[in-house]
């Protein structure tokens, strides 16, 4: 089986979110980046467990600027054979999921494989349209993940409930929890990932559909109104009638 | 100019996020100066039905009975391309997510995934949407003539008041399922947590699954769905899909009820777009006071019972 893991580089769950250039870009200054959650812990650790047990090799692939490099290395480290960048700057999921297709249509990749959203846009966008543009079944939100032989069998959330299908590779699928558990890279990892391959390849011309044009932070809330744990149940009447929300 | 309105209407009843997309397409085709055609598939019934909430037309593929994203990505593009669609509208739910960025692939039309609001139209298309997990908004403007919206749930008031919408058949080719479901599992008759207006969600602070009676009869006693932080999914002492945070559910009810949650910010994250929060937490130190509206300091043990005969109380009273 041939992986292709889609890695992102979103800001550390911790981050100040604040915006530059009026209120235009976030203000990546003095922030510590990470592989998105959902594409480290679920889809590369499960794709690397099925590889372990059955053998093939897992590629990732990234779509940015060099200031990635630090963070693919990370996704190596965890065990990734090896690594593309796609070297361009989009500005919406499109964008990505374009450039993940045109590298990917003919290299004969068995699963891809994303995590269900990033933790910094949260669209659940691009492997669904990497899998349109590539004319492949897809599975999102997958909790589990399965192959015997060509043949997957996912569970999967769907509104109400879980679905168990069957679906055969090639296909695209995006990685919920559930599909695998969180895996801390060793020294071995780490040394060994400054040596694997990191390519880069150059963007397909891609045309832009959207953009951001501003951002805006919420409201500051207003004070907290304290009520004293012996007079509970003013709570429910306050919400009842003041906050009219019950 | 038309707009067309995918969504689920399986199963007995129309899903709330359903009422709404169909209310949002509505305000959208009155800017454009056209009307709505509802897209879904399955056997749902009462489709006429779906012009009360603004649906001129319905158009239904009732051979396709599971989300089998090509299928459904055919029948929306398609009948998006018959009538002329400028705009198309999902919900960003577990079936939107699977069909809307692959239409929009199709047609090569801008996506804006999780918008909390209609467009601005007023010269060009900015939509609203939730970005790092609703610790911020942004405005993502649209330049493609297709564009595709898929909406967050609770994002505009439901409207009923339309009339009966002429149903037919979609006559075309979908092709053949290449995903196919095996067994479904529902997850029980609760509220959808991200449709839920009212949500009672709890901590670590509860010690223990066995604790987690008075938290149910809360919700139920004021109508809510319940959710949990992330360590009690982990530890399962709670179920996957009740994890709410910047690494589970984002929801934005009207209400939200944090029992034993010290507010971290990867919980805020996903919670923190509700309308009203009320926290209780033993330590006056915790941090999900700062986010607070309504705040208690004390035990849960000792102030959930209070609660809940406040809850009784006010629904012996309406
Ligand atoms: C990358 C990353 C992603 C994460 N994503 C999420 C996420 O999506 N969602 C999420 O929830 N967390 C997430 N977390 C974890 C988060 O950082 C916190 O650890 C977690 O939210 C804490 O859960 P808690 O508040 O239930 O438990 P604790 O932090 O242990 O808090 C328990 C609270 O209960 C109070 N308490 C104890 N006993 C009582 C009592 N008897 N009565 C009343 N109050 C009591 C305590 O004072 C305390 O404030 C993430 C962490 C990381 C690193």
């Amino acid at each position: 089986m041939k992986f292709l893991v889609l890695i992102s580089q979103v800001p550390d769950t911790t981050a100040r979110i604040a915006f530059t250039n009026d209120n235009t870009q976030y203000d990546g200054n003095g922030v510590t980046w990470i592989v998105n959650p959902y594409d480290e812990w679920y889809a590369l650790v499960r794709a690397l467990e099925l590889k372990e047990a059955n053998g093939g090799s897992v590629t990732t692939i990234t779509v940015g600027g060099a200031d990635c490099d630090a963070t693919i290395r990370k996704a190596l480290a965890i065990g990734a054979d090896d690594a593309v960048r796609v070297d361009a700057q989009p500005t919406d999921a499109y964008g990505v999921a374009a450039q993940v297709a045109a590298y990917a249509k003919d290299k004969g990749f068995d699963v891809v494989i994303a995590g269900k959203e990033t933790i910094d846009h949260n669209g659940s966008q691009v492997a669904g349209m990497v899998a349109e543009l590539l004319d492949l079944p897809y599975v999102p939100l997958a909790s589990k993940l399965d192959m015997a032989g060509n043949t997957a069998t996912v569970e999967r959330d769907v509104p109400g409930g879980v679905e168990v299908v069957e679906v055969n590779a090639p296909f695209v699928i995006s990685a919920a929890k559930g599909m695998a558990e969180q895996r801390i890279p060793n020294m071995r990892g780490i040394m060994a990932a400054r040596t694997k391959p990191l390519t880069v390849v150059p963007a397909a011309p891609v045309e832009t559909l959207s953009s951001t044009v501003k951002f805006e932070l919420p409201p500051a809330k207003q004070a907290v109104k304290m009520i004293p744990a012996d007079q509970a149940g003013q709570l429910i009447e306050l919400l009842h009638t003041e906050a009219k929300v019950i | 100019m038309s707009v067309v309105v995918f969504i689920d209407t399986r199963g007995d009843k129309l899903p709330k996020a359903a009422q709404e997309a169909l209310t949002y397409g509505k305000h959208i085709a009155a800017k454009l100066g056209g009307g709505v055609t509802a897209v879904t598939f399955g056997d749902g019934a009462n489709l006429e039905g779906l012009g009360a909430f603004g649906a001129t037309k319905v158009v239904v593929a009732k051979g396709v009975k599971t989300i089998e994203s090509q299928q459904l990505t055919k029948l929306v593009a398609d009948t998006a391309t018959t009538e002329k669609a400028q705009v198309i509208v999902c919900v960003h739910d577990g079936t939107g997510k699977a069909v809307a960025p692959r239409v929009a692939a199709r047609l090569k039309a801008g996506h804006v995934a999780g918008a909390i609001g209609l467009p601005n139209m007023d010269g060009g298309f900015q939509v609203k949407r939730n970005v790092f997990s609703g610790k911020a908004q942004a405005w993502v403007s649209i330049t493609s003539p297709v564009k595709v919206i898929s909406m967050m749930a609770n994002s505009i008031p439901i409207e009923s008041n339309g009339s009966p919408a002429t149903v037919s058949d979609f006559g075309g080719d979908l092709g053949a399922a290449r995903v196919t479901v095996k067994e479904v599992r529902k997850s029980g008759g609760g509220i959808n947590l991200p449709e839920a207006e009212i949500v009672v969600s709890a901590g670590r602070g509860m010690k223990g699954p066995e604790f987690w009676a008075p938290v149910e009869e809360l919700a139920k006693e004021l109508g809510a769905a319940t959710a949990c932080s992330r360590p009690v999914a982990d530890m399962h002492w709670r179920p996957h899909h009740e994890h709410v945070g910047q690494t589970g559910v984002a929801i934005r009810p009207n209400c939200y009820i944090a029992i034993g949650i010290s507010g971290a910010i990867q919980h805020l994250a996903g919670v923190n777009q509700s309308k009203v929060i009320a926290v209780i937490n033993k330590d006056p130190e915790a941090p999900f006071f700062k986010a607070a509206d309504y705040g208690i300091i004390g035990d849960a043990a000792e102030v959930l019972p209070q609660l809940i005969a406040a809850a009784k109380k006010l629904n012996a009273e309406r």
